[in-house]
């Protein structure tokens, strides 16, 4: 039993930093009705910048106090990953709007293979090792049978993943930017008619879904405690996988989703075999493309000639 | 909008403007340029700093959009092109310019023999001529899948990695050669792409894609994961390499060499493999023009163009989708089991057949313009060839310093081709199509007018 629920804290943590990544896929879809392929790679490139602002922090400045290091470094990486979905999507996705319903997604495609050999060419082909931060871990029940341990690494996800998720929620309800982006969601040409600038609202949607995939980059980091330059393209599909789990366009179905990969994926390493947890994501994407491709909390999406 | 304030306002206007995509590439290079991480012995990172190289990058950003701005001819100007091209004449010049290409393809190895020796060829007709005529063979493959049925795969690369491991499994337990496993590789590799097509009919446009995605992720991560009957990352080895119909290519007493009484070289194999790869190319094109005229490949054009109307007009879409799958997929397997007896060295790994293969492909069919076969055949080689001569630009050490290595730059290029691609030419390289069916004269119509399908 205590294995189950230790399982279970680890799924969530794990679905967390999923959920994360999944909310920037489901806004653009939304949006723009696009897979932005690249997003899985700019969380990759999201977790070096996170890894190397943190070098330059304690090495270079020598900041020894790490939890304002941590909140320093999860800001301006928030701001610098925003910055390159936003030049990626002035560069690749714009000027292919309006064109052929291929065009943008091997343009992404294109973005993507050119982001992950980017980061391979810059920092080379190796594991990089990030400094040991937060090792303390809080036990519950010791001295009985019954002991879960919860690490202050899962206890930070979980934290920094609700406390976003409820700031991103308020923006998107009940902000002139929110409400902005619901109304290109229902009718991109209506709501230019109405007055909203399309373009920029765009341009928003993409730089809020790399602050959220800045955040999961950091987190990643920190929890595996290692990044690598091709850690976007499982991780990608993962997050994607559960956007369409959840429903794609649906925020809250986003991080149900992610939640509930996270925990597949957990329990399936933990009750099956490891080997074949990614084999076992994978299936949920294509059972649930196939068999309920609205998802969880989608709208079913009506043909029309 | 930014071009024509440059246009209007001059220099001033541009530079300014030049100075923020400067100030934005410096934007970019912190930390991920401005830094190198370095292991030290204790398995901890170390920083650089690289200032000096980010310079140059936001120098070169500057430098590129000044003479963007600057020099308008260079704009990505899209002209008016009439819908209805010029009428396909079959004009004695075309008819002589094609014959001396196919002349010319034909005696490329030879003539590359002459020109740089036995030993220089081996690289050019095997690096170059072989590769670059599998992606041919691949990209024509995919392009009925793609091109003419309209139905965007992005898990091509698992059909050719299981024409790739039948061919594999199949020789080295029944102990079966490269001829007639060949035949058995495709007809698998058809029979799977049935077995894939069932569940993903029902779905469309990027959904199939990312379905299909996930699928070749799965055959890759089963091919690593199964290793009792893979051998997992360490792959299978010892495969047979193809044979002259059964004569080996070695220096022995029943060798090819020996049989016609030659001496022995290893161009024999290179060259006989060329002329191989070049025939299933071939048999390729032709299977593939011939069918675009029968019911079948009329009805796949058919679906690209209006899926519902199809089903209106009472033609079998289930069974349409399913043929065009299979096909494909028959070609990949094809030349899955030619690549690992060929280029592959008689040895396959699941690392031969990973997400960004079939994204190359992909991106050969749609650089080269979806259904045109000759753009295809021109994406591959300048996708191919072009980053295969990358590897030739040692001088660049001279410029660079002895750590530059051109290849590691191949992808990276490659990736931001697609991107520039599409912005420029979103209909690929050939944006015409033949119609196979006209009034009266058969004529060029224009890409932008030609369907491309909903799954």
């Amino acid at each position: 039993m205590e294995y189950f629920i230790q399982q279970l804290i680890n799924g969530v943590t794990l679905g967390s930093i999923y959920g994360l990544i999944a909310i920037g896929y489901t806004m653009v879809f939304g949006i723009i009705g696009m897979v932005n392929f690249a997003h899985g790679d700019v969380f990759m490139l999201s977790s070096f910048i996170a890894l190397m602002l943190l070098l330059v922090f304690t090495q270079i400045f020598g900041l020894g106090f790490l939890a304002v290091a941590l909140f320093i470094v999860l800001i301006l990486s928030m701001l610098l990953t925003s910055l390159w979905s936003w030049a990626i999507e002035r560069l690749a996705y714009r000027p292919l709007r309006g064109s052929f319903r291929l065009a943008p997604l091997i343009s992404a495609i294109g973005m993507s293979i050119f982001l992950s050999n980017m980061v391979q060419v810059a920092q080379g082909p190796r594991n990089k090792p990030a400094p040991t931060t937060l090792t303390g871990v809080i036990n519950f029940g010791d001295g009985t049978d019954f002991v879960i341990t919860l690490s202050h690494k899962q206890i930070l996800i979980v934290a920094v993943t609700a406390v976003l998720l409820l700031a991103f929620w308020y923006v998107v309800q009940k902000t002139p930017i929110g409400r902005a982006q619901r109304a290109c969601e229902q009718d991109r040409r209506m709501a230019a008619l109405l007055g909203v600038d399309v373009n920029r609202t765009i341009s928003i949607t993409f730089i809020m879904g790399a602050a959220l995939a800045a955040v999961a980059g950091l987190l990643f980091m920190i929890y595996y405690g290692v990044v690598h330059f091709n850690d976007g393209f499982i991780p990608g599909v993962k997050a994607f996988t559960a956007a369409v789990l959840g429903g794609i366009g649906s925020l809250p179905g986003a991080v149900l989703g992610g939640l509930l990969i996270g925990l597949v994926e957990a329990l399936w390493s933990a009750y099956f075999s490891t080997d074949y947890k990614d084999v076992a994501t994978f299936s949920i994407l294509v059972i649930t493309l196939v068999f309920m491709p609205s998802g969880l909390l989608g709208r079913p999406d009506v043909e029309k000639v | 909008m930014a071009a024509e304030a440059g246009a209007r306002h001059g220099i001033g206007a541009a530079v300014k403007d030049a100075a923020g995509t400067g100030l934005l590439a410096l934007g970019l290079s912190i930390p991920i340029i401005a830094y190198r991480t370095d292991q030290t012995m204790s398995n901890q990172l170390v920083l650089s700093e690289r200032w000096g190289l980010v310079a140059v990058l936001v120098l070169m950003a500057f430098a590129a959009r000044l003479i963007y701005l600057l020099a308008p001819s260079i704009k990505f100007q899209r002209k008016p092109v009439a819908a209805i091209t010029a009428e396909e004449g079959a004009s004695p010049l075309r008819r002589a310019v094609a014959l001396v290409g196919l002349a010319l393809l034909f005696a490329y190895p030879f003539l590359t023999i002459a020109l740089v020796g036995r030993a220089g060829a081996i690289k050019w007709v095997d690096n170059f001529a072989i590769q670059i005529l599998i992606y041919v063979m691949l990209g024509w493959g995919l392009n009925i899948v793609v091109g003419l049925a309209g139905l965007l795969d992005l898990g091509y690369v698992a059909f050719y990695a299981i024409g790739a491991y039948a061919f594999a499994l199949l020789s080295t337990h029944y102990d079966l050669g490269f001829w007639v496993c060949l035949p058995i590789a495709g007809i698998l590799a058809a029979f799977w792409g049935v077995l894939l097509g069932f569940p993903v009919l029902r779905l469309r446009g990027d959904y199939l894609a990312i379905v299909t995605l996930a699928f070749g992720e799965i055959i890759r991560l089963v091919a690593i994961n199964w290793v009792d009957l893979t051998r997992g990352y360490a792959g299978i080895s010892g495969v047979p390499r193809v044979s002259f119909f059964g004569l080996p290519f070695e220096e022995s007493e029943d060798g090819f060499a020996a049989f016609f009484g030659l001496e022995y070289s290893s161009i024999h194999r290179t060259v006989f493999q060329f002329y191989v790869i070049l025939a299933m190319v071939a048999v390729t094109y032709f299977v593939t023009v011939r069918l675009r005229r029968l019911p079948i490949g009329r009805a796949w054009e058919a679906l690209r163009e209006d899926e519902v109307a199809c089903r209106a007009l009472g033609i079998n879409t289930t069974n349409t989708k399913l043929t065009a799958f299979s096909l494909g997929a028959m070609f990949g397997g094809f030349a899955g089991a030619f690549y690992v007896a060929s280029r592959g060295q008689g040895f396959v790994t699941p690392e031969s057949f990973t997400f960004s293969e079939s994204a190359l492909i992909l991106a050969i069919v749609v650089l080269g313009g979806m259904g045109s076969q000759f753009g295809v055949a021109i994406a591959a080689v300048v996708l191919i060839g072009g980053t295969e001569l990358l590897r030739e630009l040692d001088w660049l050490k001279r410029v660079f310093g002895p750590d530059f290595e051109p290849t590691q730059y191949r992808l990276l290029l490659f990736g931001l081709a697609m991107v520039l691609v599409m912005i420029w030419k979103p209909r690929g390289l050939i944006s015409t199509r033949m119609p196979t069916v006209f009034l009266r004269r058969r004529r060029a119509i224009r890409g932008d007018l030609v369907g491309e399908g909903h799954g």
